[in-house]
């Protein structure tokens, strides 16, 4: 494939309207909420958080398969932000969970995350973004170092208790149709950093062989 | 890299690379433009498609007169709410996939046979089962198991009256309500989210009692398609699920029958189902509810009642433990 390499004017502009996209779910449900269109706002709230959260997952987990693929490596340009919206969502989803269900209530709400594995695990994944994102400035990648990357790969947890969270949720109605639908997205994304690292880890042996 | 530095010392940009204020400006109000456009259009194409889902033929009247010792004084849920927000899974999993997809439903002509252990066995269409009895309104609360609830004006009578009609026999110890499953009118009967058809039932006191109400009507007009029309049963001191929607059988049973949910998760969905705030769903607790339409999303939630308030039925289960037969 032809690579295609944006001047920075371009990636600016890349940059703007991927902003706006991914912004584009939060307006949404701040509208619609705001003109009291759905008629459970917390629900709607709660459900449409967490579907954004687990969507930019994704995304920001296909970046990298889709810059090796196509060659398109300024596409990791973008990934800082994707994985920042993925967070706001995440957050998102949790406010309401404090705050819709629990109005605040600390204690409450964390009876309910040790008693009922589906929170548990959604808290989990959720509290594994935080330093993530706290990580994610410029200054922090060079004060980590090697660190950094080794901390990020955090990522190939959260994205599984993401799955777990969903499945689990949707499991108490039996509804499994679009866990199914995610849970082999992310593990399309997943196993192809197993196949890279099992074949980069097979041409390591060759070549020492080899030598 | 020559480095130019500016006579005053100071690192300045030179103008030409500074982008002009008009040029700044302009970019933002574009982005700004865009992301308005892109919401409110996507806003109202929701709230154009709410308003073709709401219109269609004008429902026909139901005369019925108030049975105030059956009726709550709470503030009703609205006609939208009511009929927009549905668990019917036959037309879609999503709430408001019933209002959307229940147009289909060919609700005349419709027929009901009862049999089983009854002495007289019968098939009756829906206008014979209308008139069986005198209608009656009766608001009622409707507790969803999901953590919601709604006031609702319900129109018909209590199921008694039926179950006399086709006078039991002394096996009867069960009453089993089957839903209409057909792919052709219900989207919804392809997935498997589900076993098809939806079966409810209850003990034969429960459908006995007289607030079990044998319903074909909502909010003064026959049932709108996508709250079980044309006709279902409401159990208002159960969770919302035990109340089977468009009923094509009633089958007595001498066992207990195999239910929709019961049978798809035993652990979490009871035969009971009683509305009981001190047995939690597995995966939430059932301490209280979020009326739905009531205040916005500031308003607290309101704690559930034993039995949904209607204490009149623990009579039905004195001396059972609630906590094992949830």
């Amino acid at each position: 494939m032809a690579a295609f390499n944006p001047t920075p004017k371009q990636l600016k502009a890349i940059k703007a309207l991927v902003f706006i996209l991914a912004l584009l779910p939060f307006l949404r449900i701040a509208a619609l909420v705001g003109m009291q269109v759905p008629v459970d706002p917390v629900e709607f709230i709660t459900h449409g958080s967490g579907d954004w959260a687990l969507y930019l997952l994704c995304a920001t987990l296909a970046v990298t398969p889709l810059r090796r693929f196509t060659g398109w490596n300024w596409l990791v340009r973008l990934r800082r932000m994707l994985g920042l919206y993925t967070f706001f969502y995440a957050f998102l989803h949790f406010l309401a969970f404090l705050w819709f269900d629990h109005f605040f209530d600390l204690a409450a709400m964390w009876r309910d995350v040790l008693k009922r594995p589906f929170i548990t695990v959604g808290f989990i994944a959720f509290v594994l973004l935080i330093p993530l994102a706290a990580t994610s400035t410029q200054a922090m990648i060079k004060r980590l170092g090697r660190n950094w990357a080794r901390l990020h790969k955090l990522i190939y947890a959260i994205a599984p208790l993401a799955i777990l969270h969903y499945w689990w949720m949707k499991a108490g109605k039996h509804n499994f149709e679009q866990p199914i639908v995610w849970g082999c997205v992310v593990a399309v994304l997943l196993g192809l950093r197993v196949v890279w690292r099992w074949s980069r880890a097979r041409q390591a042996a060759s070549s020492s062989v080899g030598s | 890299m020559l480095i130019k530095r500016n006579p005053n010392g100071i690192d300045l940009p030179f103008s030409s690379e500074i982008t002009p204020q008009a040029v700044y400006e302009g970019r933002r109000q574009f982005i700004a433009r865009v992301a308005a456009t892109a919401v409110a259009g996507s806003a109202l194409w929701e709230l154009a498609n709410r308003q073709a889902f709401a219109q269609g033929t004008p429902a026909q009247r139901l005369a019925a007169t108030r049975n105030a010792a059956f009726s709550t004084g709470e503030t009703q849920t609205s006609f939208k709410d009511a009929t927009h927000y549905n668990n019917f899974y036959e037309f879609g999993t999503d709430k408001s996939d019933p209002a959307e997809n229940a147009h289909t439903l060919r609700t005349r002509q419709w027929t009901v046979q009862i049999d089983g252990e009854v002495k007289k066995p019968m098939t009756l269409d829906i206008d014979r089962l209308t008139k069986l009895a005198p209608l009656e309104e009766r608001v009622y609360r409707l507790r969803c198991v999901e953590g919601w609830s709604m006031v609702i004006p319900w129109v018909g009578y209590s199921l008694s009256n039926l179950i006399r009609q086709v006078e039991p026999t002394g096996n009867a110890k069960y009453v089993e309500f089957i839903s209409l499953a057909d792919k052709s009118q219900m989207p919804g009967v392809t997935s498997r989210v589900l076993d098809w058809p939806y079966v409810e039932g209850l003990r034969m006191d429960e459908a006995m009692h007289p607030l079990a109400l044998l319903t074909v009507g909502m909010y003064g007009q026959v049932l709108p398609n996508q709250n079980g029309a044309p006709v279902r049963i409401v159990v208002p001191w159960k969770y919302g699920f035990k109340s089977a929607k468009s009923i094509v059988r009633i089958r007595f049973l001498k066992d207990q029958p195999k239910t929709a949910w019961n049978g798809i998760a035993a652990n979490e969905y009871g035969f009971y189902s009683n509305v009981n705030p001190n047995v939690d769903h597995p995966r939430w607790s059932q301490a209280t509810e979020r009326r739905i339409g009531e205040g916005g999303l500031f308003t607290p939630k309101r704690k559930t009642l034993m039995f949904n308030g209607y204490n009149e039925v623990a009579s039905l289960y004195t001396g059972m433990d609630l906590k094992k037969f949830y």
